[in-house]
């Protein structure tokens, strides 16, 4: 029953950003052409990766602020390791962008539990912490285009297969979070905890470890995120992708990941990826002004919670029910 | 639920050590005239502070509050080029603060939707807006009387020379008088401990939650209208980024000043300490040519630092 009802709101979520792209497509034929979707799939492959991991912690019923200064610290690290080493590679800088990001992760997830701290105020926290830490590694100053090492320009540039190395990259963790959480114990149990916490620690899910394991996992997925934005963008400055944390929960709300804890998909949160994706792109298309993104961003969210909401009132929670939804009110209004 | 704490003494600990190391450190930092000028950068931070306590303490959060500031700075501009005067202006402001408030109200307390996803929402879109309306220009050229809220002293106001009060820091005390009196001192103050602590034996003890939960967001947005007011004055024009990520500063105030995110605790003393403690920081960090970039990571680090210390010494207590 339920798992029918998400499934209908992703095809919904499909037929509108469908009908969108019709729509732009007949008013301007360019945008419904082989170039223009990898363009879109090219832009919002960083998008994606950040937001498999924010799903994850959205999921336990945290959230990380701290992904778009993980991302930027982690970028500029990697900039500044390349400048420094010629030698550099790309499956090391990977590595190091990983480790980087997981541990950046890590400690967020390590202060969550070891202290009982709300996540909310943990990351908001590292938020500015970290971001204050690329102006310590950087001396405040720009890595700009010539100083970025050749293999982190030309790794999001690569085509494989017809397809950029980036939209893989997006491919990869996608299927790998959906193997994650669909077959892995640890996966499942990340939906007990974000379902009932304390139903989960009755049948011995370690809340400690589950969340130590998300805040890590979107740690290094922001780090990953972060070696290919500064490749993409081939640039790393302090306020490299300030605010960005906040594009990633509306893609995860857009895609009907519940604040609250234990509900979304890995399609419904790409979905929500590509259909601000798809209206970024076709705003120029149409030639309105780029200025609107924010705001249709911003009006989008709110339909779609609303949507939400009343979707799940009609699906008929139980009087039975009632405990828990009120506890869920509760803990949504702390998350 | 008192006003004066552990922890509120903690901050004025902090406070005092503050003021003794970097006036001896710092040459210059310890005249009132610097410790005036001070007040300057965090007033209207202060008011967004105030308003979000409440927020807080009743278990609801506002992420939008400094993007209907912008907002409320751009209804002045509106309101100006209409041929409207300072007092049209400042109406327009409140009502534009008003409303902005009154839709984070509606939706959270009539779709049941958690403050946090609502005001992400709205913070998108009424930054969104500021930007559509203004894009890449600014407006400026705003009368003079906002100049003098912004810029000048109770003492230039009233006659007294020696009287160097910004009028934006008497504004702030009067506003955290008030809110502080209403907070400790009314059953309506009360009432939003209980509604914080728990919603639902708050509604079942007869308390109309959802009403004061609309209140508040007005307030919230009411607040961000002073706030738009005296910063608009005090810079003199509307940018569409105006007071950008303002929301995380006052947040960290808030926490900072002992108030509790998950709601039912906390205190006006313990937010305003806070907001002297963070902003005459802030300042004395500039004096010593420190970055503002540096000092928000301190702050950020400050922050996890003030949770995690009376945990730990929590624990200790209990094992002793």
């Amino acid at each position: 029953m339920n798992a029918l009802k998400s499934i209908r709101r992703e095809w919904l979520l499909l037929a509108i950003i469908v009908a969108i792209a019709l729509a732009v497509g007949v008013r301007a034929p360019v945008f419904l052409t082989w170039r223009n979707g990898l363009d879109i799939a090219n832009d919002s492959a960083i998008l994606a990766i950040l937001v498999m991991g924010q799903m994850l912690v959205l999921l336990t019923r945290g959230i990380d602020l701290s992904v778009a200064s993980n991302l930027a610290l982690t970028g500029m690290v990697c900039a500044l390791i390349g400048k420094a080493w010629p030698g550099a590679s790309v499956p090391v800088l990977i590595v190091l962008a990983l480790a980087l990001g997981a541990l950046l992760g890590a400690v967020n997830g390590w202060l969550i539990t070891r202290f009982g701290l709300p996540p909310i105020v943990v990351t908001l926290g590292t938020l500015s912490a970290y971001r204050g830490a690329i102006f310590v590694a950087s001396k405040g100053a720009w890595v700009s285009d010539q100083d970025i090492h050749e293999v982190i320009k030309g790794l999001p540039r690569e085509v494989w297969l017809g397809l950029p190395a980036l939209v893989w990259f997006a491919i990869a963790v996608l299927v790998l979070s959906t193997v994650f959480l669909k077959l892995r114990r640890e996966g499942r149990e990340i939906y007990a905890l974000g379902g009932n916490p304390l139903a989960a620690a009755y049948v011995g899910i370690s809340p400690r470890k589950c969340l130590m394991r998300v805040y890590t996992l979107s740690g290094m997925l922001a780090g990953l995120a972060g070696l290919l934005w500064v490749g993409r963008y081939s640039i790393a400055y302090t306020e490299l992708a300030a605010g960005y944390e906040l594009t990633v929960v509306a893609a995860c709300v857009i895609g009907g990941v519940s604040i609250g804890g234990g509900v979304g998909t890995v399609a419904g949160a790409a979905l929500g990826v590509l259909f601000i994706g798809v209206v970024n792109g076709a705003l120029p298309v149409i030639q309105v002004s780029p200025f609107w993104q924010q705001a249709i961003a911003g009006a989008v969210i709110l339909i779609s919670v609303t949507v939400n909401a009343r979707a799940e009132r009609r699906g008929g929670r139980q009087i039975l029910e009632r405990k828990t939804t009120t506890l869920d009110n509760t803990q949504g209004a702390v998350a | 639920m008192s006003a004066w704490n552990t922890w509120e003494r903690v901050l004025l600990a902090l406070l005092a050590l503050l003021l003794l190391v970097f006036g001896f450190a710092q040459p210059g930092f310890m005249t009132p005239d610097a410790l005036a000028d001070s007040t300057f950068n965090f007033s209207e931070k202060g008011i967004l502070a105030l308003a979000l306590a409440l927020l807080i303490i009743a278990g609801e959060i506002d992420l939008s509050i400094a993007a209907i500031l912008a907002l409320c700075s751009l209804a002045m501009g509106y309101a100006m080029k209409a041929g409207a005067g300072p007092w049209g202006m400042t109406l327009a402001a409140f009502v534009t603060g008003g409303v902005a408030g009154a839709v984070n109200g509606v939706l959270v307390t009539r779709y049941k939707l958690p403050s946090i996803v609502v005001t992400i929402g709205t913070l998108s879109l009424y930054r969104g807006l500021a930007l559509v309306a203004l894009g890449d220009q600014a407006i400026s050229g705003y009368p003079e009387a906002f100049s003098i809220v912004g810029n000048s002293y109770l003492g230039e106001l009233v006659g007294v020379r020696g009287l160097i009060i910004p009028i934006e820091f008497a504004i702030l005390l009067v506003c955290a008088l008030l809110v502080g009196i209403t907070l400790h001192r009314t059953v309506a103050g009360r009432r939003l401990y209980a509604i914080g602590a728990n919603p639902i034996a708050a509604r079942f003890s007869g308390i109309e939650v959802d009403r004061y939960r609309m209140a508040l967001f007005v307030f919230a947005g009411l607040m961000a209208a002073l706030a738009a007011v005296m910063l608009t004055g005090r810079i003199g024009s509307t940018r569409p980024n105006i007071a950008m990520g303002w929301e995380l500063d006052a947040i960290t105030m808030v926490i900072l000043g002992g108030v509790a995110i998950e709601g039912g605790r906390g205190s006006i003393v313990g937010t305003m300490l806070a907001v002297l403690l963070l902003g005459l920081f802030t300042f004395a960090m500039g004096m010593a040519n420190v970055t503002g970039i540096v000092m928000s990571m301190v702050i950020g680090a400050l922050l996890i630092v003030s949770m995690v210390l009376p945990r730990l010494l929590q624990r200790k207590g209990a094992t002793a």
